[in-house]
């Protein structure tokens, strides 16, 4: 006997029987068009698509367009350019209340009876907060400094600090008498959001393992185990503990450089995941340690969390587990609440507080609970550091903003916001040939990075994708140094939290309170 | 080794258990234990505990060998995310024992409190097993992913329920067995089957009650006398047609 459930192996669904599929019109979102006259017949779309949209028949290529996700994997390896994705031109009727995303939504459920799924983060149009805030800069009154000629300083420490700092002077000079908790060195102050292996390929996770380590920044197991292969790079990730508790082992949480609580995501706050039984390849189930095929399921809350005070009580036992040698994280979606909640999360004794915005991505969560749940981390971000200021107990945890950061701008405009540092989840997959299908949940990625299919994981090379994500942390690590040069100061550490150097352009005055960031147009 | 917990921290204590362990220590005594929590929480060397006293939250956490003998009640989250190992727990035990816990065993004489046994998972070797020798609250083998959950319903009072509530919401694997009637509503029926266990049944958790009884000297013909139900979910894949694809 194995697991006990041997008589259960069949696949069923207790659901399955309510739902009569029945089909009507529901118009595709894509037109692929080949333009044979340039085509080499190569068939290479055929393979490429991992979704299956495209055969061959009768000497060319035939899509099926229900089938394409628009991820344009055929267009960016057709040698000929003589591939075409286009909008589908059937034309429905515009309607400013009946969107034609309401209405194939509707006509989907209308068909299926289910909840409607998707992947990566929302795709509604919130305002961006982001880009109605502005940077200061230098002049003539206040020198700016050049990063070409000066020493810039990104390097970030996370993790609890002391109240004070006391110092003993001995002979050979001063000495720290205080004891501080343990710090993450980060050489810059970006790093790599939770993606587990499960949601993501194991050539994925790698390349983001194997550029943490190059740039002496971080990446995140996320709550999938950490795989044998990534053990040498256990050193620079933080091994996750969520509510489904795959592969936490006393092994796991020693072998990592910190802990992280996951309690949720900005994608999909308040709610747990299904990974579905088909992304449970025989290596993601020993990593995992569940059997083969199984969903693994996380329930929505950790059932052993119901409270600060039972917060507390597994940041202790980890922190236990491990011999006080590891920052605890704990990461928490942006909900209405937040501020209250950090000052919870801090005096619970956790290390850092990871704030996840509303527009965190996921590899799969329900479209209604990612486009309608949450608040955007410009707002969660402000109002946290604020709140554990007043307390004055802001100095005790590190505050991580994530969910949604674009760009060295969006990071720079985050630190002056209160952050210690960022995190890039959708940034970094982009980098890894991502196109933003959203389609992850179906395990078919045509890039393989959201697939556990050996034919589509082996198509991103992790020396490839590490040196792109290398690339990308480097070029918004030297855009940071530009902005504090600008902006006159020498180190990230000026700009923390440095909310006087942040102007709003085009936000109501109750949202500019609100990020405590005054109108452009006032001076100092 | 003997460690006299009285007025001793739980951080404390533990440091003296882990130093200890470190140098070979094997064997311990631990008394005038009051509420300290996290006792071998994440040890993973076969050392063997005698715990006089009710220890805290979180005994055996994320433990992975050792054995724990608790000649009391013990308190909430015992065998938390445990793989392997085992705790015999003589009184009573709380709420959320052995969640996520994927090997081992927790043995508890008396009644066992809500949200026992939540997401327990079995893998290749590592098969958790927890018994309870009274009955058991609500959410019993919630989200139950693998492993053996028994509930004996020893001295029991009349009238009382043998489980509470939304027994094994969301099962999706292992196997439950409940000495004694089932009362259908309080089972996740649109989740898992209940029938009287069989033959086979009763093969399979004979060994298991054989060690149990031996832990606290009961008798296991006794125990067999009473018929069993079985609880077993009806799919490994519950949620498989929620969605629309």
């Amino acid at each position: 006997m194995s697991n006990g459930n041997n008589d259960n192996q069949k696949v069923r669904s207790v659901h399955t029987a309510r739902h009569a599929r029945t089909p009507l019109y529901r118009p595709h979102d894509f037109q692929w068009r080949n333009l044979s006259d340039r085509c080499a017949k190569c068939k290479r779309c055929v393979t490429q698509c991992g979704f299956k949209a495209i055969s061959w028949q009768d000497n060319r290529p035939v899509t099926d367009s229900t089938k394409c996700v628009g991820c344009h994997r055929c267009e960016a390896f057709c040698p000929q350019e003589a591939i075409v994705i286009e909008p589908n031109a059937q034309y429905l009727k515009p309607h400013p209340l009946w969107t034609e995303a309401h209405r194939k939504n509707l006509w989907l459920q209308a068909e299926t009876g289910g909840v409607l799924l998707t992947g990566m983060g929302n795709d509604l149009p919130y305002p961006v907060l982001w880009d109605h805030l502005l940077l200061d800069a230098c002049q003539v009154t206040n020198p700016s400094i050049d990063p070409l000629r000066e020493p810039m300083e990104l390097r970030t420490f996370l993790g609890r600090k002391p109240d004070m700092v006391e110092l003993e002077w001995g002979e050979s000079g001063p000495r720290l008498a205080t004891t501080v908790a343990p710090q993450l060195q980060l050489e810059t102050p970006i790093y790599f959001a939770a993606m587990s292996y499960g949601a993501i390929s194991l050539t994925a996770q790698k390349s983001l393992a194997m550029a943490a380590e190059e740039l002496g920044t971080m990446w995140n197991t996320g709550e999938g185990g950490l795989h044998e292969d990534l053990q040498p790079y256990a050193h620079r990730a933080f091994v996750q503990c969520a509510s489904g508790r795959f592969g936490v082992t006393s092994d796991y949480l020693n072998s990592g450089a910190a802990l992280e609580i996951k309690i949720g995501q900005g994608a999909k706050p308040g709610i747990g995941g299904h990974l579905p039984g088909e992304k449970v390849s025989p290596d993601v189930s020993e990593t995992r340690m569940i059997p083969v095929g199984s969903d693994a399921i996380s329930p929505a809350p950790q059932h052993d969390i119901y409270s600060i005070e039972d917060l507390r009580q597994l940041i202790y036992a980890l922190k236990e587990a491990t011999n006080y040698e590891k920052p605890v994280s704990v990461k928490v979606a942006a909900v209405h609440n937040i501020a209250a909640i950090a000052s919870g999360i801090t005096r619970a004794g956790a290390d850092i507080i990871y704030l996840d915005g509303f527009r965190g991505g996921t590899g799969a969560a329900p479209t209604v609970i990612r486009d309608h749940l949450g608040l955007p981390i410009e707002i969660a971000l402000a109002v946290v550091d604020e709140r554990l200021r007043a307390e004055r107990i802001r100095n005790q945890v590190s505050v991580i903003a994530a969910g949604g950061i674009r760009s060295s701008a969006d990071a720079a405009k985050a630190i002056a916001l209160g952050a210690d540092a960022v995190a890039m989840g959708t940034s970094a997959l982009l980098a890894l040939g991502c196109t933003l299908c959203q389609r992850c949940y179906t395990g078919r990625c045509s890039w393989g990075i959201t697939t556990q299919d050996p034919a589509l994981t082996r198509r991103l090379d992790p020396y490839v994708g590490s040196q792109r994500l290398i690339n990308l942390v480097r070029a918004w690590s030297a855009e940071l140094e530009e902005i504090l040069g600008a902006m006159g100061v020498n180190a990230v550490e000026s700009l923390r939290g440095s909310r006087e150097r942040l102007r709003a352009v085009g936000l109501d005055e109750q949202t500019a309170r609100i990020l405590g960031v005054k109108p452009a147009g006032i001076g100092a | 080794m003997r460690i006299d917990a009285a007025d001793l921290h739980y951080s404390e204590l533990n440091r003296r258990i882990r130093e200890a362990v470190a140098t070979g220590e094997t064997s311990f005594e631990l008394v005038n234990v009051n509420g300290q929590r996290y006792l071998a929480d994440g040890l993973s060397a076969k050392a063997e505990f005698d715990i006089h006293g009710v220890p805290g939250n979180d005994l055996g956490a994320f433990m992975d060998g050792p054995t724990i003998r608790v000649h009391a009640n013990a308190q909430d989250a015992v065998s938390n995310t445990m793989n392997a190992g085992r705790i015999i727990v003589h009184g009573h035990a709380g709420d959320v024992l052995g969640y996520g816990m994927r090997g081992g065993e927790l043995f508890v004489r008396g009644r066992v409190g809500y949200r026992v046994g939540i997401h327990m998972k079995a893998y290749k070797e590592n098969f958790p097993v927890l018994i309870a020798g009274g009955t058991a609250g609500d959410f019993l083998g919630e989200y139950m992913a693998g492993g053996l959950l028994i509930v004996l319903g020893l001295d029991r009072r009349p009238g009382e329920p043998l489980v509470g509530n939304w027994c094994a919401t969301g099962m999706h694997g292992g196997v439950l067995y409940l000495r004694g009637e089932v009362d259908p509503v309080r089972v996740a029926g649109q989740f898992v089957s209940v029938r009287p266990a069989g033959e086979d049944d009763l093969k399979l958790i004979h060994p298991y009650l054989t060690s149990y009884c031996e832990a606290f000297s009961l008798s296991v013909e006794e125990v067999l006398a009473e018929p069993f139900s079985r609880i077993a979910p009806l799919s490994h894949r519950p949620f498989g047609a929620k969605y629309a694809t």
